[in-house]
């Protein structure tokens, strides 16, 4: 079968993948995919679970992952997209008005 | 046979998740992921999980991916010279930072002693009959406060792209 704790790794270095992505990449919608990475992992995280306890709740949670994360790409495109609207740039180091 | 599959597939996975942070076009970065995804997907399959596979694929790769690309496509940004942040000390601590949460997170798996629960049914019943029994059972009004998400995520879409309220 499938070597459990190896699995789990797997996802531990996808995650730290989306996140090292998440810090370094300037494009808004690249630093959203590499949020998606990471919810990607978590999936696979709740999946080995699930077949580690033989339990079906990891799936279901999954299932609800999936359903959120495709609200929060929805709403974080429209954001997206009226923000190139008012400042005609994706770049997150362009984007500071909030900075003190 | 199966383990051989899932280093195969995990390996695939794992460049293909590099280079989503590496290249400069975010046409290819969307690709790579989904091509992540799709390893993913077959993943599941060797853990047993073959509903979610399914629709793992249908909702990841089938209808966010192709919104993401979608978006990519209408912006029609012309390249950018600079992909990554400026400055050495950002990657370096980006780095750094990866490496310190990666060794938290293992330590963690290494660390966890997960009691062996029976509860639920996987032998006789496949995968979709049992996860409908929770899905439909157990968890009901988690179920339908999705649905309320999604009704929300699709207001909230139509307000934040009109042009005037």
């Amino acid at each position: 079968m499938v070597p459990l704790t190896h699995a789990l790794v797997l996802a531990a270095i996808l995650f730290v993948i989306g996140a090292v992505g998440v810090f370094i990449r300037r494009n808004a919608i690249v630093v959203f995919m590499c949020i998606e990475l990471m919810l990607n992992a978590v999936n696979l995280t709740f999946i080995v679970m699930a077949q580690k306890v033989h339990s079906l709740d990891g799936q279901v949670i999954v299932l609800f992952v999936m359903t959120v994360a495709a609200a929060e790409a929805v709403i974080g495109l429209g954001i997206i997209l009226a923000l190139y609207r008012n400042r005609r740039t994706l770049d997150v180091d362009e984007i500071d008005l909030l900075k003190w | 046979m199966i383990p051989l599959l899932f280093y195969l597939f995990a390996f695939v996975a794992l460049l293909a998740a590099v280079l989503v942070i590496v290249k400069k076009n975010p046409v290819i970065c969307a690709l790579f992921l989904v091509l992540a995804m799709l390893c993913l997907a077959v993943i599941y399959l060797l853990l047993g999980a073959e509903f979610i596979a399914a629709i793992h694929i249908i909702i990841y790769a089938g209808a966010i991916m192709v919104l993401f690309l979608f978006v990519i496509m209408l912006l029609n940004l012309d390249k950018e010279p600079r992909a990554t942040v400026k400055g050495r000390f950002y990657k370096m601590a980006a780095a750094l930072l990866g490496v310190i949460l990666l060794g938290v997170v293992a330590g963690a798996v290494g660390l966890l002693s997960i009691p062996e629960r029976g509860v639920a049914v996987v032998a006789e019943v496949d995968n979709t009959k049992a996860i409908a029994r929770l899905l439909f059972g157990r968890y009901l009004l988690p179920f339908e406060i999705t649905s309320v998400i999604l009704l929300v995520a699709i207001i909230g879409a139509v307000v934040l792209v009109k042009k005037k309220l």
